[in-house]
């Protein structure tokens, strides 16, 4: 989003360079925004999916340029390589391949929704964009996110939380199990 | 290194890093396709291709130079894949015309990519800058990652032929990777545990130390460990159901889904997806080298350093070993990944193919419990190699493995025994009973 508003803030930023890193960055941004446009405006389903798919992956692009590599890499692992499969596997099954249904011209929902998104949006980008507007560059201290450092985390300050996500988990898991097997 | 190397940009050193493993990964997928062939035509005891590429120039030719004449030059058939190649790039490629035409181009390169992307995290030498293209904290998680990317591939081109073979073939495929990639990631985080980092760099360090840290003169291969020996056969079964290789070659299973999900491929299009299937066997090899056979080291785990530190008379001897040890690092490697390779072939060779809920019984039901075990064990040992130093956290790991062993089977015991619902679709060899003698019939006695 930052590439948007690099040209209005121009005035602001005295002695911005334009970096390799930088231009890296506004590709990369650029890429998930049009994939993120792509995934609501394809009518085709599997389109959309394959768009969200993108959209995750260049993230974890994003990810990697800020030294985050752990935080990519599980963006790929989780999103990109999980939960997407799924998603299309679904789709897939269903063959949602109907765009006819999908299309109601005149709608007000339509117009309600994109107030609604660009409000959402102006409010997110107030509390987000005014801390980030002369940073060109990653700020995080050196093995900040690294493996070591979660891996600590997880298992000191924050054991308690953790534990009861797995327990949440494990749940689902016997659950759907349950679900499963459940002769009618 | 050198300096001019050091002084170069970041970029370019980055770029021949990519290149130094791209270039010999490429180069390897035609010898590998050579290689399969002769292997596979010598387990089924005959000749595989032997002929392209041999020349034999004539007895009397003018054009031919006097030292050549009659002499033939013999390549054993080496060319055959560059043959296969030119053939299939000049074959019609058809593109059916009720597919979806961008997801039908872009599949096959989908399925290219993961096999290239997924060694950027594999050394394949102990050179500093030349070796894995990103030296990362991430490298085991990298492999999980890209190798989860490998099923948009194998889907999209299900998907988008607009074929129900295909599509079926397709499904399977997801089915059976997301499956395999839990066994796969579970074994791959024991060898993660008993290393303490996630780097494949530190894993061959950590694979030079003494064995078991009891015995100096050999050093610590994973696969010799009884975690690490476990760990790599589920990794190693896992690996082969993620390359799609028989006997888990589902997707593509001829005698049920026509070519599975490359039905509607033709020409170049089919050979990326061969190509692709060939590179991913190389690089998986090169991971099973790495975690669990001392990576780029000499295919004997012996601790040279510690055999010319004890016994100084064979210092001299042993020298060459250490200079061979680390200048052939890369012929090294190559061999440990040959020989994965003639592994995943041998397999093919010998192995039917698995049947669908066979592979999926596989996956969940015996390789996910037994890597979790394995876990469960290594985690146990690593603390009581903290409490109790390392010789009996070895024993009392085993003992922990005893005990979830016997936990394994009075759980399962307490499930209801199966009701055999489907017996028409099990074979037994012992059971069939000789067929009955037709009655002879009254007219004829008559």
């Amino acid at each position: 989003m930052l590439n948007l508003f690099a040209a209005a803030a121009a005035p602001k930023m005295a002695g911005f360079a334009i970096t390799g890193e930088l231009l890296f960055f506004a590709a990369l941004a650029g890429l998930a925004m049009l994939s993120a446009v792509g995934v609501v405006a394809f009518n085709n389903a599997v389109r959309s999916a394959l768009c969200l798919v993108l959209n995750f992956f260049v993230l974890a692009g994003i990810y990697f340029t800020l030294n985050a590599e752990m935080m990519g890499i599980t963006q790929v692992v989780v999103y990109t390589g999980a939960i997407m499969v799924l998603f299309l596997f679904v789709i897939m099954l269903l063959n949602l391949s109907a765009p006819a249904l999908l299309q109601d011209k005149n709608d007000p929902k339509t117009a309600v929704g994109m107030t609604l998104g660009m409000v959402m949006f102006t409010l997110v980008a107030l509390q987000v964009l005014p801390g980030l507007m002369s940073k060109t560059e990653p700020g995080a201290v050196d093995g900040y996110g690294s493996p070591v450092n979660v891996g600590r985390a997880l298992f000191t300050g924050f054991v308690i939380p953790f534990e009861a996500v797995s327990i949440l988990l494990l749940i689902g898991i016997v659950g759907s199990i349950l679900l499963a097997k459940r002769r009618f | 290194m050198a300096e001019w190397y050091d002084n170069l940009h970041p970029v370019w050193q980055a770029l021949i890093r990519v290149l130094l493993f791209v270039g010999p990964l490429l180069t390897m997928v035609p010898a590998l396709i050579w290689f399969e062939r002769r292997v596979l035509g010598w387990f089924q005891d005959r000749i595989g291709p032997n002929r392209v590429g041999n020349i034999t120039f004539q007895k009397k030719d003018k054009w031919v130079p006097e030292f050549l004449r009659g002499k033939k030059i013999r390549l054993f058939g080496l060319i055959q894949p560059i043959a296969d190649g030119i053939k299939l790039f000049l074959k019609e490629d058809i593109t059916p015309s009720s597919v979806d035409k961008v997801i039908y181009f872009l599949a096959p390169a989908l399925a290219l990519f993961p096999a290239f992307a997924l060694g950027a995290t594999l050394p394949w030498g102990p050179f500093k800058g030349l070796t894995p293209v990103a030296d990362v904290n991430i490298g085991v998680l990298w492999i999980m990652a890209i190798s989860s990317l490998g099923v948009y591939g194998v889907v999209l081109s299900g998907y988008a032929s607009n074929n129900k073979y295909s599509l079926l073939g397709g499904l399977r495929s997801s089915a059976q990777l997301i499956s395999y990639e839990l066994g796969m990631g579970v074994s791959l985080a024991c060898i993660a545990l008993s290393t303490g980092s996630l780097k494949l760099t530190d894993m061959v360090t950590a694979q030079e130390g003494p064995l078991w840290g009891v015995v100096p003169a050999v050093s610590n291969w994973n696969i010799l460990t009884p975690h690490g020996a476990i760990a790599a056969v589920v990794f190693a079964i896992c690996m082969v159901a993620e390359t799609n290789r028989a006997p888990f070659d589902l997707p593509e299973a001829e005698n049920e889904l026509v070519a599975g999900y490359h039905t509607e491929y033709s020409s170049m299009k089919f050979a990326v997806f061969f190509m692709g299937e060939y590179a991913a066997m190389a690089v998986y090899g090169g991971i099973f080298a790495t975690v669990f056979l001392g990576g780029w080291h000499m295919p004997i785990p012996v601790r040279w350093d510690y055999i010319a530190e004890s016994q100084p008379m064979l210092s001299g001897v042993v020298s060459y070993f250490q200079w061979a040890d680390f200048w052939m690092a890369p012929a090294w490697f190559l061999l440990k990944v040959w020989i994965i390779i003639f592994g995943f072939v041998w397999l093919r060779a010998t192995m039917p193919r698995l049947r669908y809920d066979q592979l999926m019984s596989l996956g969940w039901k015996t390789l996910l419990p037994i890597a979790t075990v394995n876990l469960i064990v290594v985690a146990t040992w690593l603390l009581l190699q903290e409490v109790a130093g390392p010789g009996p956290a070895l024993a009392l790991s085993v003992c922990t493995f005893a005990a979830l062993w016997i936990i394994f089977r009075a759980v399962t015991r307490l499930e209801p025994a199966k009701e055999n619902f489907l017996p028409n679709r099990q074979i037994s060899m012992v059971e069939v009973k000789p067929a009955e003698k037709p009655e002879a019939p009254e007219a004829a006695v008559a």
